[in-house]
């Protein structure tokens, strides 16, 4: 019974862990919960190991440690926040092992993303909204709100199909540096760079950018080091997208 | 006026980043508030003909001052909070500088370009750690404090 439990601990840990790095959260968040749940259910000394792309954990003494695989990571909010709820009910008592287990596989499998068009109709407003911010002038406004809800769109399309996240920000950018270009070609807008610039921030890696670096201050140097790679790979992809528009046409 | 433009604008940009990065919706309004603080000070210091790297410093180091206070209030991770107010201050317009110069096979001027986006970047990240061990360190004071009150 008590080998049982134990089994069903590390469970629930591994698979709290693999939701948060998932969903982008930051390496010693990962840890820190991992090792909360394990206090909770009275084992102090419990060890993990957390990278981007897999997790190491193990309860204690001559406990075998145990593995999970991460495969993809976004970025998802709301499931940071519920895990952090899962767990911190775990720690105040207020959830044992195997609610906390359930629940967690809940939120797994649960959908909690916001509409599609709320996404894309957000990523136009972002864009439209940094074009001014930038010093952009109104008349480019609509431009800049169509061209990076277009560039949004493609992004997630391509990302649904092909499921090569560098393939889908290539893309997206290619789109938009496209789209701005016969947008200023047609004087329906008037400062190019800014449009393009306005319209790729939604794809730009500001998570992992600023996860990597703090991932790294914090001596969590293999993590730092990954995220930093995947980052600097989505700037490359991005980048390139536009790159290839204006070598083609300008 | 321009000032106001620029607050709403910023606030209505952090929501949608709130919307695309999938924050609980509760939390929406709030990471509004904290990336229209963020943009607030950045613009303020650039208008007044601050450097970037110490206008994106400013701005990152507000942003998790009121991450970390709306954190504690909220009981929610402070990542929720942060990661909109911040992407308004990434140096996306200076890397797309040193990209065009790259493109045009101008190398000598793309490199420092470059340079200057990856030192943005890192003040930015600079930012949110010095706020984090600020707060940490104010929460030892006021600890302290009370036990000697006891």
């Amino acid at each position: 019974m008590e080998q049982l439990n134990e089994q069903k601990l590390i469970e629930a840990c591994l698979l709290a862990g693999k939701i948060l790095m998932k969903s982008g959260a930051e390496t010693y968040r990962v840890e820190d919960t991992m090792m909360r749940m394990a206090a909770a259910c009275g084992f102090n000394e419990s060890q993990s190991f957390v990278t981007p792309t897999g997790i190491i954990f193990s309860l204690e003494g001559s406990d075998p440690s145990q593995f999970v695989r991460i495969s993809e990571r976004g970025t998802d909010l709301e499931r940071i926040a519920k895990v952090n709820h899962i767990s911190r009910g775990m720690a105040e008592g207020k959830l044992n092992t195997d609610e906390a287990y359930l629940a967690l596989k809940e939120l797994e499998s649960a959908n909690l993303s916001f509409p599609i068009w709320m996404q894309i109709a957000a990523a136009a407003i972002a864009s439209g909204s940094f074009l001014i911010m930038f010093k952009g002038i109104w008349a480019d406004y609509i431009p800049a709100l169509l061209v990076g809800g277009i560039g949004f769109s493609t992004f997630l399309i391509v990302h649904f199909q092909a499921k090569v996240k560098f393939f889908a920000e290539f893309s997206a950018s290619f789109v938009i540096g496209l789209l701005g270009l016969l947008a200023v070609n047609y004087d329906l807008g008037q400062q190019l760079d800014l449009i393009v610039i306005a319209s790729v921030m939604p794809l730009v890696p500001g998570l992992l950018i600023t996860n990597a670096i703090r991932d790294l201050m914090a001596g969590h140097f293999v993590s730092g080091l990954s995220k930093g790679a995947e980052a600097f790979l989505t700037a490359l992809a991005i980048g390139a997208g536009v790159a290839v528009v204006y070598s083609l046409w300008i | 006026m321009y000032y106001l433009t620029h607050l709403i604008l910023s606030m209505i940009s952090a929501i949608g980043f709130g919307i695309i990065f999938n924050a609980p919706r509760k939390a929406l309004f709030h990471c509004g508030v904290v990336g229209m603080a963020g943009w607030f000070v950045y613009i303020i210091m650039i208008d007044s003909g601050i450097d970037v790297v110490q206008a994106a410093f400013s701005g990152a180091f507000i942003v998790a001052i009121i991450g970390h206070i709306m954190a504690k209030r909220y009981k929610t991770p402070i990542i929720v909070f942060i990661v909109a107010g911040v992407i308004p201050l990434v140096p996306g317009g200076t890397a797309y500088d040193a990209m065009r110069h790259v493109v045009s096979n101008d190398y000598s001027n793309a490199i420092p370009l470059a340079m200057k986006a990856f030192i943005i970047a890192s003040a930015i990240a600079m930012g949110l750690v010095f706020a984090e061990v600020f707060v940490q360190f104010v929460m030892k004071l006021t600890k302290g404090m009370k036990k000697k009150g006891m």
